[in-house]
């Protein structure tokens, strides 16, 4: 192996892995707000994307169009999650609110899957298929668009969360209670961190699925999402950044190396692995907060 | 009027411990376990072996996983990748001239070794954490089951299960099968009963409702969650192996993937967390739901003259299952077995119920 070879898998990784940070902003965005952990992050970046290619067939309109309908839908669609599935729970224990999103996560994958039906097709949505050279390293414009969007959407939370109404999301994620008894309307709050989220989704899916064309695995960036989001925090922004790019480098190079010994596959492998290690060595990840428990 | 305690003295301790002390408690579970030994008799072959048969094994496995969520209070997202480790750890042991009833405690074992490196990862972290670290450790074991041509014989292969010998006896047909999974699950339930009753089963729950304060009052809480996991996986390893012995008859790694450790959660969830009753309420439920549903709308497309697709009839079911994991959350969060425990109390005192307000 040479070291070319390393330098384009370490970058091609490290692009990749920023569009990973891209869903596990979504799942930091509510876990910062609302302390709930989201594991229907996957089948809402599914679903935004379908929902693009829904209304670009049914308007007879271009992608770029139907982009902008797609947000606001998805915009409204996570209210509508915080108002009928999430404002009931709040105050349950953890199990229920987990096995809660994991059914949101079945719903919405079968549904979308029953509306559109489960045949791959492309979204194209103007990025040109030839490679970018950068001396001897050949990388995908599709990644390094998305690991552009990646960073510009980081900024954006980044400040964000400097704002007012950020700092009530932040207020709402550390107490419940204490937000109510201050003013706060925490079910607003929450329903605007879904909102939030799941417009990133949006973003995320069409990113992606301008990469892998529009399909059922696009739910799987579950598993890769929520890794990076704990290896960097669950309740940190810049920790999701670099720990995407951290687990898109490490994950191409030690699968690009694995792959010849194990014949394939070991991608998930990977993945599965840095999340366990991550979470014996370090539960609060890279740049998360370490809560202290009270009896 | 049927639930009448009145009459009901106790006037020993072990009466005071019985599982039943009311008398229609007895009398119905008395009448089921005669219904379920007669049930080859009664029963359409067809309706034994896609029915009761799995609804048993599952249910045997539910109560397995409920004893790790429900009592013990510890996540556990990789259910089906332990009895996946049991199941093929039996077959492979029982391939290698082991006899059979051997072979399936060598599988539980398997499975309550491995199983219990789970619960190396709740030494450290707990709550959604270990949620995660078992989800992690599921698609582990789903690689290794899948990779490793050892154990699997290869990514799309499937390895057939051999016959069965009980004691030297050839079995074969549903209904020995059916026996099987009958007496499995009659043990894991008076074990679970049993259970509820036991220091083992009380320090459990303190676990469950605060490993710290547990701690403070000489509950060693590491230790009862140890046992919780390896316990549950025993339970898990024998069931899994149980399922491809007698309903599956051949293993592959899809039927032990990460949907059906959902699955299982789905059963505990609509179940009720921590009840035995419910255990079985909700793997009837999650089991025969789908296909009722499908059967429904396909009724539904006809009748309303609206032809569906295939792939959309396909999907329905996933969404109605899907969806009632939400209502069941929103609505009961303590599942069918609260809503059974509801309607026994209202049993209890009827006719003469409380004054309502």
């Amino acid at each position: 192996m040479d070291i070319i070879m390393l330098g384009e898998l370490a970058i091609n990784g490290a692009l990749i892995g920023l569009m990973y940070s891209l869903v596990a902003l979504g799942i930091v965005l509510i876990y910062k707000s609302s302390s709930v952990p989201n594991l229907a992050q996957g089948a809402m970046v599914m679903l935004g994307s379908y929902v693009v290619l829904g209304y670009a067939n049914i308007f007879n309109i271009g992608i770029w169009y139907a982009i902008p309908l797609a947000l606001i839908t998805m915009f409204l669609l996570g209210i509508g999650i915080e108002r009928v599935a999430l404002r009931r729970l709040a105050g349950r224990p953890i199990i229920m609110i987990l096995m809660m999103t994991l059914g949101l996560d079945i719903f919405f994958r079968s549904i979308s899957m029953s509306i559109w039906g489960g045949t791959s097709r492309p979204m194209k949505i103007g990025i040109s298929d030839d490679p970018l050279f950068l001396g001897p390293i050949l990388l995908n414009w599709a990644y390094v668009i998305g690991a552009g969007v990646a960073l510009i959407l980081f900024g954006i939370f980044v400040f964000f969360f400097r704002t007012r109404r950020g700092i009530v999301l932040r207020a709402i994620s550390d107490d419940y209670t204490a937000s109510w008894s201050v003013g706060i309307s925490v079910e607003r709050g929450v329903a605007l961190s879904w909102a939030i989220s799941a417009v990133v989704a949006t973003i995320a899916g069409v990113l992606w699925s301008s990469v892998q064309g529009v399909d059922q695995s696009l739910s799987s960036l579950l598993l890769k999402g929520v890794t990076v989001a704990v290896l960097g925090g669950l309740d940190s922004i810049g920790g999701a950044v670099l720990a995407g790019i951290l687990l898109g480098i490490f994950e191409g190079v030690a699968s690009g190396y694995l792959d010849a010994i194990v014949g394939g596959g070991s991608r998930d492998l990977v993945v599965a692995a840095t999340l366990i290690i991550t979470i014996l060595i370090r539960p609060h990840g890279l740049f998360g907060r370490h809560d202290i428990e009270r009896i | 009027m049927f639930f009448r305690q009145a009459g009901v003295y106790h006037t020993k301790y072990a009466e005071d411990r019985t599982f039943f002390p009311i008398p229609v408690d007895r009398w119905m579970v008395s009448a089921l376990l005669l219904l379920s030994l007669i049930a080859p008799f009664v029963f359409s072959s067809l309706a034994l072996s896609t029915y009761l048969l799995p609804w048993l094994v599952w249910t045997s496995a539910v109560l397995g996983l409920n004893l790790v969520i429900g009592w013990a209070g510890q996540f556990h997202f990789g259910y089906a990748a332990v009895m996946g480790i049991g199941a093929y750890t039996s077959i492979h042991a029982n391939r290698f001239g082991i006899p059979w009833e051997l072979s399936l405690l060598l599988g539980g074992c398997m499975a309550s070794f491995i199983g219990v490196g789970f619960a190396f990862a709740a030494l450290r972290v707990k709550g959604l954490y270990l949620a995660l670290s078992t989800l992690a450790l599921q698609f582990g074991m789903d690689w290794v089951i899948s990779h490793v041509p050892a154990i699997s014989g290869g990514t799309q292969a499937t390895l057939q299960a051999p016959p069965v010998y009980l004691f030297g006896q050839l079995l074969d047909g549903e209904i020995s099968f059916y026996y099987i999974a009958l007496a499995w699950c009659l043990i894991v339930t008076i074990f679970m009963l049993n259970l509820k009753r036991s220091s083992l089963g009380r320090a459990l729950i303190s676990v469950r409702e605060k490993d710290f304060a547990a701690a403070v009052i000489g509950v060693h809480s590491f230790y009862y969650k140890l046992i919780a996991f390896a316990t549950s996986s025993f339970i898990g390893g024998v069931s899994g192996a149980i399922l491809i012995f007698t309903f599956y008859r051949a293993a592959t790694p899809e039927q032990f993937s990460i949907n059906i450790s959902i699955e299982l959660l789905a059963m505990v969830i609509v179940g009720g967390l921590g009840s035995i009753i419910g255990s079985f309420f909700g793997a009837a439920f999650i089991l025969l739901m789908p296909g009722q549903m499908n059967n429904f709308f396909a009724w539904l497309a006809v009748t309303l003259n609206a032809p569906l697709g295939i792939e959309t009839l396909s999907h329905i079911p996933n969404a109605v299952y899907g969806s009632m994991i939400i209502i069941f959350l929103l609505i009961e969060p303590m599942g069918l077995g609260k809503l059974y425990n509801n309607l026994r109390d209202y049993l209890l005192v009827w006719p003469f119920g409380y004054q309502q307000k």
